[in-house]
């Protein structure tokens, strides 16, 4: 060490002393009034995901359904979505197919820009399309988008080639990856850069972004659609339950959703604001087709033996609609008729023409998440508790989500499993289709009568059809039991005195919609 | 400490490294969930499934990937993360000082509330203060740090608001504050404001942490200094008239404090390894959450080196602890 560095660390050392000081002073003076988030310009929200990627078309992100609403702060999709899932424009304004369904047409907004102050072009949704359809960037919905080819830009118009027909491709454009990137921006700054920098052309701009932290978002004046009713959102990443509850609870946060139903009904009694509506998760059971619910009377039984109600009404207070299709009220292809009576009688009947019986049991082990979504765990010990009255003597076994994918992708898992389905745009090919179909990796019950069903129904081009179709095969499958679907989901958003937030069918929580009074 | 024993000691490190990467590696791919399950979209084929097992190089044998992955590392490359899509060694070059300043921050506290006991406790030995110190004590470190964690997140979190319960600091002083090592530069830089919102959002997460170490290190400084106490060379200097408090700081302290540094070493770990969960309650980004994050994600790359990060932490501190004993203790430097 020379003079000079001794002279540096001595004035250093000072400095750290005498601010050690200063600092203790000013932790003393801080108080707990500091942290509050309420200021009349600044909308903060404790949200229960991490953002781990700025890339909404690669990676575990990019197919996180509740990462979605972060995203859609900031980055423009090509369709966006109103409340009740139908489209409306966002970046495209207007989309459609040619007669023969061989090409797609789409007209992109005029006068819309980038966070960089550079215009969005038909280039950019052209590029964006055809990336997304490039296997080797590793979008997850490549298999969606590779069934488009020659996309070209010319003007406000990109037009495609349909390479085969996807009845549902449109929605996928309000879906998961369907975001619009800047190309000249991301291909100077590279997928690292953009990682630290995101440019979007959404209503607000990024203006800081720790990561497992939180981050800051500006209003963007430039943007195309209605202005946000707050400058600056922070958004504070708290992923324990608790911890949300008392961010909000202390003032700390505006806002925030996911928390146990018990809390939300207790912050609401203490005059919080708040919304508990239906949303497009459903909670079902996933049957194996393996023993024992080969037996069509064994899985009748077990399907009609479940009191869906009192599980909704009691267990997850009222915050969740039974059901008794994979189609929920608010998708394309819900059909009230179907109904899967609750009858116990007819369950034990059932159980003993299949030879079990209370003395007899049938055992069989059954899967649950626990703490992966509201009560699941709780849930399927009720539903093994109903199970046990027909009959069955059920092992529960709890396993992280992680393992019910691998499972369930081996078609592995047990003749049993509890599973929440989310479907935010509602189709049917992406409920009943994806978990029914024999050559889905997502499903467990894989039989050829299902599948001569709905094989056909992946490329009708008549939606009428299709839709009549797949309300066929939601009916067939009930009959048949070879799922148990249980309930919809509700959302459960709260805030403070002073702010509106209407709730979006998707389960979307987005700060643009947030409103002052 | 002997340059050559230091020299030893680190060539030791080296085995034990390669166990933990050997360990974590085939762990994590034994242990049910697939990463690539957890993003396939419904619709994917086999060959969809295939491609991206691929992207991501897990089509090949645990040996195979084992030996790449060693190659790799051996250049400096721990890969790309699954989850985040960054290069593993940035994400944890960006959260690995959060979670030093908090694990140091939760040592002072715990040391010094630790300390405080211990003396105090062996200074009031046989009487109510004694007996109140050990009962509390006990009680404490029953109490397992993420329990005190949700504690503090309802006592000052709700009940008495004074804390706040998420984040490292302040978000509208976060761009002033930097990146990094933020308390150590903001109070060099005097940043006063910052250092106090830093300190303030540290405070209940690190008592978390501290609390049961604190119970631990006065358990065992009451323990050595009941025994310091009991010597002969105590007894002299009782004799020779030096007050009691004297007695206990300058004679029976400075002979106690030797195991008791030894064990703040091995806690010191512990507590370390105790921010995975507390990081998580008081969404403090760091090394601990991220780590939560990259297992909840199957982020095999970012496990890995996650891991390998806390082990060279616990084989550096426990290094330096080394030397600092045989700095501290005549007895061993001489012996060295």
């Amino acid at each position: 060490m020379n003079f000079t560095d001794t002279a540096e660390f001595a004035t250093q050392r000072r400095n750290f002393l005498r601010n050690s000081g200063l600092a203790l002073a000013a932790l003393g003076s801080a108080g707990p009034l500091q942290v509050l988030a309420q200021t009349s310009n600044t909308l903060t929200i404790a949200y229960n995901v991490d953002l781990p990627s700025w890339d909404p078309t690669t990676g575990p992100s990019a197919v996180n359904p509740t990462i979605q609403s972060l995203y859609k702060a900031v980055l423009s999709q090509y369709i966006d979505q109103n409340a009740d899932l139908s489209l409306k424009p966002d970046l495209l304004t207007a989309w459609g197919w040619n007669a023969d369904r061989s090409k797609i047409s789409l007209t992109v907004r005029s006068g819309a820009k980038w966070h960089d102050g550079s215009a969005v072009t038909a280039e950019d949704v052209a590029w964006s399309l055809r990336r997304a359809g490039d296997p080797a960037t590793g979008n997850p919905i490549q298999f969606v988008w590779g069934k488009i080819t020659n996309v070209v830009a010319s003007g406000d118009k990109v037009t495609a080639d349909v390479k085969e027909f996807e009845p549902a491709f449109f929605k996928w454009m309000a879906f998961l990856t369907g975001y619009v990137l800047p190309k000249a921006y991301y291909e100077k700054v590279g997928k690292e850069g953009f990682e630290k920098k995101p440019v979007g052309s959404g209503p607000f701009m990024v203006e800081e972004f720790v990561a497992g932290s939180h981050m800051k978002l500006k209003a963007f004046k430039d943007y195309y659609g209605a202005k946000p009713a707050f400058d600056t959102v922070i958004v504070k990443f708290v992923t324990d339950p608790s911890a949300r509850v008392a961010e909000v609870e202390s003032g700390r946060s505006d806002m925030t959703m996911e928390i146990p139903f018990e809390e939300y009904d207790r912050l609401k009694a203490k005059g919080f604001g708040g919304t508990n509506a239906p949303v497009t998760d459903i909670g079902m059971i996933f049957l194996t087709n393996v023993e024992p619910m080969l037996d069509i009377k064994v899985r009748k039984a077990l399907a009609m033996s479940i009191n869906k109600k009192a599980i909704t009404e009691k267990l997850l207070r009222g915050a969740a609609t039974p059901i008794d299709t994979l189609e929920a009220p608010s998708y394309a292809a819900y059909d009230a008729s179907i109904k899967v009576p609750y009858d116990v009688k007819k369950a034990a009947a059932l159980m003993q023409e299949a030879g079990y019986s209370k003395d007899k049991p049938l055992k069989f082990k059954v899967q649950t998440t626990r703490g992966f979504k509201p009560k699941d765990y709780e849930v399927m010990q009720a539903v093994l508790g109903m199970w046990k009255s027909i009959g069955v003597d059920a092992e529960l076994e709890v396993y992280e989500v992680a393992k019910h994918y691998e499972l369930r992708a081996q078609h592995k898992l047990a003749p049993a499993a509890f599973y929440n389905w989310g479907n935010a745009i509602g189709d049917p090919s992406t409920s009943t289709g994806f978990a029914m179909f024999s050559h889905s990796p997502h499903s467990a019950w894989k039989t050829k009568d299902v599948d001569d069903m709905i094989g056909p129904l992946w490329g009708e081009k008549d939606e009428a059809k299709r839709i009549a179709g797949y309300k066929k095969v939601s009916k067939y499958i009930a009959e048949n039991a070879y799922v148990i679907p249980l309930f919809q989901y509700n959302q459960t958003v709260v805030f403070r005195k002073g702010l509106s937030a209407a709730p979006h069918g998707a389960g979307f929580v987005l700060p643009q919609t947030v409103k002052k009074g | 400490m002997n340059p050559l024993v230091l020299v030893r000691r680190l060539l030791l490190a080296l085995p034990t490294l390669f166990g933990v990467a050997l360990v974590v590696f085939v762990l994590m791919r034994v242990v049910p969930g697939d990463p690539i399950a957890m993003m396939i979209p419904p619709g994917a084929t086999e060959n969809d499934i295939a491609v991206l097992r691929a992207l991501y190089g897990l089509d090949r044998s645990i040996g195979a990937q084992f030996l790449i992955w060693l190659r790799e590392v051996g250049g400096g490359n721990f890969g790309t993360s699954i989850t985040y899509r960054q290069n593993v060694l940035s994400l944890i070059a960006d959260r690995l000082p959060a979670t030093l300043e908090l694990g140091s921050v939760a040592m002072l506290i715990a040391c010094a509330i630790g300390g405080l006991a211990g003396v105090v406790s062996a200074a009031r030995h046989g009487r109510w203060l004694s007996a109140l110190i050990d009962s509390m004590a006990a009680i404490v470190q029953s109490i397992p740090d993420f329990l005190w964690g949700l504690i503090f997140i309802l006592l000052f979190g709700v009940l008495l608001p004074w804390l706040p319960i998420s984040g490292r600091l302040d978000p509208l002083l976060s761009q002033a504050a930097g990146t990094g090592f933020i308390l150590l530069r903001n109070l060099l830089d005097g940043r006063f404001d910052i250092v106090g919102s830093i300190l303030i959002h540290m405070l209940a997460p690190a008592l978390a942490l501290a609390l049961p170490v604190a119970a631990m290190l006065s358990r065992v400084l009451k323990a050595s200094m009941q025994e310091a106490l009991a010597s002969d060379y105590v007894m002299l200097a009782r004799l020779k008239g030096l007050g009691s408090w004297r007695v206990l700081l300058s004679e029976a302290l400075p002979n106690a404090v030797t195991p008791t540094l030894s064990l703040s070493a091995v806690q010191f770990a512990f507590l370390l390894g105790g921010t995975v969960l507390i990081e998580r309650l008081f969404s403090y980004p760091g090394l601990g959450s991220l780590a939560i994050s990259a297992v909840i994600g199957r982020d095999l790359p970012l496990i890995q080196a996650v891991v390998l990060t806390f082990a060279v932490l616990f084989i550096t501190i426990n290094l330096l602890v080394d030397g600092l004993v045989v700095l501290l203790n005549p007895r061993l430097r001489s012996a060295h």
